[in-house]
């Protein structure tokens, strides 16, 4: 039901994409994925996992949680690209066809993230991760100008070569997994036998398999190293593509290092795994914070903060243990809801000026208040200020590094450190200042930003009791 | 001679073969010419799955046997050669930088490949456990073919000759993989080859020729 719906989203919208009403379609389809989700969450809330279709697909507390983060985000940035890519069209930078393919893209890139988060077989989550590539290739190409080509081209050479490797680590996966659980009946793929067996495969090439997992799938979370494509796909990509790539995809493709970790880590009995996690999502984060500084375009400079997000994420999964793995779900909850709430909002702040460039960007808050204060509230909440979501799993990551791993305690501060005085001083100067560009044609569409940030505002506050028992299932699935 | 060690000893053959072509192709210029060696490559690859697959009793090995002669052999190649005629590419030959020191570089990976693939090929207990070393020597080298060129076409020959190697590591450690795995890997690499060639004629659009030294507007200043 929830795969099945994007899908036929994908083909009504290649057929009917071009007419006036594509734009309503797309957000109606998203919709109805996002209540069939609902249902589904009601479903193994009430009564725990589930295994559907010859065990071919399975939700836990873990994944569950992701994919009803997937469904609303995606929905919101549905509402969102309503008018926005009317405006864009006005302009002329798109044309009905690229209209087209834009909606039929996306529908098709939420249902690849779905299947690679419902699959329960690690081949088929290679597939959905190969497949949430290549639609999102056409979508960072959509304006076919020189610069949104080279960005597409950098992100599919790159992201083909990383998921080539992860590939290997499946290969690898499976040669071990048949030595136990044999080639009869195609159970050494799935996940929840493969955890069930998981102290009987052979160590070093399930170590050996880690690395090329880690590698392949970690360039598509934008593990430091690895992560040159990154900023360049959000930059010249559409804005809600951007908010999706570094809402969801990022995530997706976090998931899928996890459930490796977990797999590998029981297999091993050291913490390994845990350590190049933690190695990588350091590394990521210092030199995402420290790249914040050179940039000068608007999407650009929170690209570079998702990659520094996605660090502490990693690093707080690496710590592993109860306490961390909640603050690394709620940290990915809170960032892919403020990250998305931002883009929209530096989207529609471009569009006012003309311009990516932030030195062009200035008095958002004279020119319309809701843009202004917006992008003004989401930087805040992305640093970690406070009453905001994101300073609660902040706090509980570092207090635990404190605790498990005091020397990283410096480098995490200092990160973050970087990373404020380098947002603050150029969101600033773009919100508040004099200004005389004209209003938008189309009333932009920004209470999904206002929704995601009460959200993010009510976490930091607050907790609901189902949620919190929610995350610590997941946490406790996750385990490490 | 004992049939299986005659099927051991061919499929040695046809391995080292594969690993020839690699070479091969990481010192050509011409981009036809690299061409003719990626079917090649398929080629062997289909004889060896299809050997495999004759000495295991494997069905599902003859389907994805038949998949690689449909596709790697017949299908990738022949677009290719079209595409590159409709571009006007087919007399394109790039410098290189230095090949001896690029032979040096492979050489030194497929020893490296080899030692990686020790332990995994003393677990394996299929007839093909020797050549997982070779697999992932040829994954390696197509890595190094895709950082040397600056073509477009020739970083995705280098692309579709990893696959290649990934194909050949499959068969060789486990049997390949389960059908409808296998038949998705397939699906998504005809896609990501369709994009591409979109992506070919967009490129010559916009930059007037397919050399990626052109891309260098993206950088961090």
């Amino acid at each position: 039901m929830v795969l099945g719906l994007p899908l036929l989203g994908a083909f009504l919208l290649a057929l009917f994409g071009a007419r006036r009403y594509a734009a309503e379609l797309n957000a109606g389809m998203s919709f109805s994925t996002l209540v069939a989700v609902s249902f589904l969450v009601l479903r193994v809330l009430r009564h725990g996992p589930l295994l559907a279709l010859h065990e071919q697909f399975f939700v836990d507390s873990f994944n569950v949680f992701l994919v009803a983060l997937t469904a609303f985000v995606g929905f919101t940035t549905a509402l969102f690209s309503r008018p926005y890519m009317r405006i864009e069209e006005q302009r002329g930078r798109l044309n009905p066809q690229r209209l087209r393919l834009y909606h039929s893209m996306y529908q098709l890139f939420m249902a690849a993230m779905f299947l690679a988060l419902l699959t329960n077989n690690m081949g088929l989550l290679w597939v959905a991760m190969e497949a949430a590539t290549l639609s999102t290739v056409l979508l960072v190409s959509l304006y076919r100008t020189r610069a949104s080509l080279e960005a597409a081209w950098k992100y599919f050479i790159l992201c083909g070569v990383g998921i080539a490797q992860a590939l290997f680590g499946t290969i690898l996966l499976y040669f071990a997994a048949e030595h136990v659980l044999g080639r009869e009946g195609m159970t050494a793929l799935l996940w929840t036998h493969l955890n069930a067996v998981k102290g009987h495969l052979e160590p070093r090439v399930l170590g050996l398999a880690f690395v090329f997992f880690l590698v392949g799938y970690g360039t598509k979370v934008g593990l430091a190293p690895l992560h040159n494509w990154l900023p360049d796909a959000h930059a010249e990509g559409p804005t809600p593509v951007s908010a999706v790539l570094s809402g969801l995809l990022l995530n997706v493709a976090l998931y899928a290092v996890i459930r490796c970790k977990v797999l590998v880590e029981g297999s091993i009995g050291s913490y390994l795994p845990g350590h190049m996690l933690m190695g990588f999502g350091l590394l990521s984060a210092v030199l995402g914070a420290f790249f914040l500084w050179r940039q000068r375009d608007i999407k650009r400079l929170f690209a570079y903060s998702s990659i520094e997000h996605m660090g502490i994420i990693t690093f707080a999964f690496g710590i592993g243990g109860p306490i961390a793995n909640f603050a690394a779900l709620l940290h990915m909850t809170v960032h892919s809801l403020t990250k998305s709430s931002i883009f929209f909002t530096a989207g529609h702040a471009s569009q006012t000026a003309d311009t990516q460039q932030m030195a062009g960007i200035r008095g958002l808050v004279g020119v319309s208040p809701t843009i202004g204060w917006g992008l003004m509230l989401g930087s805040i909440a992305i640093l970690g200020m406070p009453p905001f979501g994101v300073f609660a799993s902040e706090f509980l990551i570092l207090t635990t590094a404190m605790r498990e791993h005091p020397w990283t305690t410096p480098f995490l501060l200092i990160a973050l450190g970087v990373a404020f005085a380098a947002i603050f001083r150029k969101v600033q100067p773009m919100v508040f200042g004099e200004s005389n560009a004209p209003p938008l044609p189309h009333s932009p569409a920004l209470a999904p930003v206002f929704v995601h940030l009460a959200i993010v505002l009510m976490l930091g506050v607050y907790i609901p009791f189902a949620l919190a028992e929610w995350y610590r299932a997941a946490a406790l699935l996750i385990g490490g | 001679m004992h049939p299986s060690h005659l099927t051991a000893a061919l499929l040695k053959l046809l391995a080292a073969s594969l690993l020839l072509i690699s070479f091969a192709m990481l010192s050509r210029r011409r981009t036809q010419r690299l061409i003719t060696l990626f079917a090649w490559q398929g080629a062997v690859l289909f004889m060896s799955t299809l050997l495999v697959a004759h000495s295991a009793g494997l069905r599902e090995l003859y389907y994805s046997a038949a998949l690689t002669l449909l596709l790697k052999v017949i299908a990738l190649p022949w677009i290719l050669h079209r595409l590159i005629h409709r571009l006007g590419a087919q007399w394109d030959s790039e410098t290189l930088v230095n090949i001896p020191t690029t032979m040096l570089v492979g050489l030194g990976l497929v020893i490296f490949a080899f030692g990686l693939a020790h332990p995994i090929s003393r677990m394996a207990t299929t007839i093909t456990r020797n050549t997982i070393g070779i697999a992932l020597a040829i994954i390696f080298l197509a890595f190094l073919m895709m950082i040397t060129r600056r073509k477009a076409v020739t970083q995705v020959i280098g692309f579709l000759a990893m696959e290649n190697g990934l194909f050949f590591a499959a068969t060789s450690a486990t049997y390949g993989m389960p059908m409808v795995i296998e038949l998705g890997i397939a699906l998504d690499l005809l896609v990501g080859f369709f994009i591409l060639g979109i992506f070919f004629f967009q490129i010559r659009e916009q930059f007037d020729s397919l050399d990626l030294s052109n891309m260098e507007a993206l950088k961090e200043d």
